[in-house]
């Protein structure tokens, strides 16, 4: 059998049959499946238990609460509490995914399989992004799902709902590429983990509202990029929110810009991957 | 003239240190031409895998120009890497998927999709078929270290790398393993081969590189490197002081035992009777020829006379 390769496409020997001939976009695909497949076959760990954490979280504060805290008027605490909750989880997850999924296959050494193949820099990035999202917005939906039983929120603009759900998803995976490339041990990706993300995830206004908080601390929280994605999607359910939602899709945008901007340049120059 | 296969023009790569930086590689040029079976020997630290990670695309060049297939690895690395296979020295895997799970993505990697009669030939090819179901977790070393060899193979490269592929493999799978190559060999495939079993290297390699501290030490067919030490090796165990005129060099401080090269057979009775002469007692005397083991070592020890000198 006599096959010519494709134009850009080395000689192959033809020895045992047909040669296939690579097709764009394969390559991507193909990393994107295994990313997924990665997180769906360990789905206990990577779904199923993060979305029991959101509902013991509405479970305990939400029962403890629900009869002493007010935060929007004619709101139960619960109701107000699950935006948050399935913000927070999604955060969480978008971050988890690219970052052990990175730090994982760098310390095993598996990422050779990653870095030999002929895949762009770009493939790459969208294809652990996009994982991240995906997986994080499974949970999410998730916790959603779980949570709205016990106390169902409304859907006053649910446009934002959407927007910030794939902003926020987007930021964090983008982040979780940068602390997973950066990183060269467990340890250092769990003081990420610990340090910034967690802190930054708890003072967003998850459990409450920045307009409660002293003007020091509420001026303090508007410093967090986190806050504005919770505030914004929160807004898509009560319409109601601590800052406009324009402004705060605008702060989430550019911080995701300058994040994947940072993200697609270390993949461009090999920083921690190609020596 | 053919396309090498592999072309390496005068290659540096130093690291980056707090104070300094260490040289990797010092000026390194080869030229691998298509179906050779090429060796790229030498010591722990030498250089070999940090050539070959850059030829794979896995580092970066300081300076000079690495092409596979006249595909230049930086400017064109889609088409060099599709020409490349690369067979890692590590015993790496992917602990979340079986082995048919692992060489489907890695055949989707590099953009080949449908490629399951191929896939299944290479399972065939390796004996992996009882286990192509099997997670990776479960494999022995032996069936891992098959599954990356499978792994270089899914795209059917040209040119295909093996760093130390039969490190800690056990001596039925090293066998299986080197037949297989071989046949790669035979149909085309130009194949590069780091090893530290020298008596590896000389029975497969046609053409053979030896690296020193970054350095190209020798490149020649693997017949040429071994006619530097043409003739016969004498090795002696004496009692007395063996006579300086024999030239002999001294392997076993502890255990005097001394090698005499000669040029011919009939010149080993005049060693024989130079010992009697002196006075010195032979009590053991092994007959050989010199073998590729014997060529590095001196490439070896030269180089670092040199250096010393």
């Amino acid at each position: 059998m006599s096959v010519t390769p494709a134009a850009g496409q080395a000689p192959l020997p033809q020895r045992f049959g047909a040669i296939a001939v690579a097709r764009p976009g394969v390559g991507f695909r193909t990393l994107l499946y295994k990313e997924v497949l990665r997180f769906w076959k360990v789905s206990f760990q990577t779904i199923a238990a993060p979305v029991l954490t959101g509902v013991l979280y509405l479970l305990v504060f939400g029962n403890v609460l629900d009869q002493r805290v007010e935060v929007f008027q004619g709101v139960r605490y619960s109701a107000f509490l699950v935006p948050g909750l399935v913000m927070m989880s999604l955060l969480q997850n978008a971050f988890a995914n690219s970052s052990s999924s990175l730090i994982q296959s760098k310390i095993m050494g598996s990422l050779v399989f990653v870095l030999l193949p002929p895949l762009s820099h770009l493939e790459f990035f969208a294809a652990y992004l996009l994982s991240s999202m995906l997986r994080a917005l499974v949970v999410g939906l998730g916790v959603f799902v779980v949570t709205a039983w016990f106390a169902p929120p409304p859907l006053a603009a649910w446009p934002w709902i959407l927007v910030f759900a794939l902003a926020g998803a987007a930021l964090l995976g983008v982040l979780g590429i940068i602390a997973g490339i950066v990183s060269d041990k467990f340890d250092q990706l769990a003081a990420f983990q610990n340090f910034v993300i967690m802190p930054a995830t708890f003072l967003s206004g998850v459990f409450y509202s920045v307009k409660g908080l002293s003007p020091f601390w509420s001026a303090v929280s508007r410093l967090n990029p986190f806050f504005y994605m919770v505030d914004g999607f929160r807004y898509g359910f009560f319409a109601r929110s601590d800052v406009d939602p324009w402004q705060s899709l605008a702060v989430v945008g550019l911080t995701l810009a300058a994040a994947a901007g940072l993200a697609v340049r270390m993949l461009a120059v090999g920083y921690k991957l190609r020596g | 003239m053919s396309i090498p296969a592999i072309e390496a023009n005068h290659v540096v790569k130093r690291y980056a240190r707090k104070r300094d930086s260490v040289t990797a590689l010092d000026d390194v040029s080869l030229r691998i031409e298509p179906g050779e079976f090429f060796g790229l020997l030498g010591p722990n630290g030498a250089g070999k895998t940090t050539l070959i990670s850059i030829i794979a695309g896995l580092a970066r060049a300081t300076s000079g120009q690495v092409r596979v297939m006249g595909y230049d690895v930086g400017s064109d690395y889609r088409s060099a890497r599709r020409s490349l296979g690369v067979v890692p020295q590590e015993l790496v895997f992917d602990p979340f998927f079986t082995v048919r799970e692992t060489l489907r993505i890695q055949s989707g990697y590099f953009g080949l999709a449908g490629n399951d009669a191929w896939i299944d030939e290479v399972i065939e090819n390796l004996d992996l078929g009882p286990k192509a179901d099997s997670n990776m977790r479960s494999l022995s070393g032996g069936m891992k270290r098959r599954v990356l060899v499978a792994q270089a193979l899914v795209h059917r490269p040209p040119v295909i790398v093996l760093d130390e592929p039969t490190a800690g493999v056990d001596v039925e799978l090293r066998h299986g393993l080197w037949q297989f190559v071989r046949r790669l060999n035979r149909d085309g495939h130009t194949i590069v081969l780091t090893t530290h079993y020298l008596e590896e290297a000389e029975q497969m390699c046609g053409r053979i590189a030896m690296l020193k501290a970054g350095r190209i030490v020798a490149l020649e067919p693997t017949a040429t490197l071994l006619a530097r030490l043409a003739g016969v090796q004498l090795t002696l165990r004496v009692r007395g002081t063996l006579p300086a005129l024999l030239n002999a060099e001294a392997i076993n401080p502890g255990q005097p035992r001394y090698v005499v090269r000669v040029s011919a057979a009939a010149e080993v009775e005049q060693v024989l009777a130079t010992c009697r002469a002196a006075g010195c007692v032979i009590e053991d005397l092994e007959v050989g020829r010199a073998d590729l083991e014997d060529v590095f070592l001196q490439l070896m020890s030269n180089d670092v006379d040199r250096k010393a000198a």
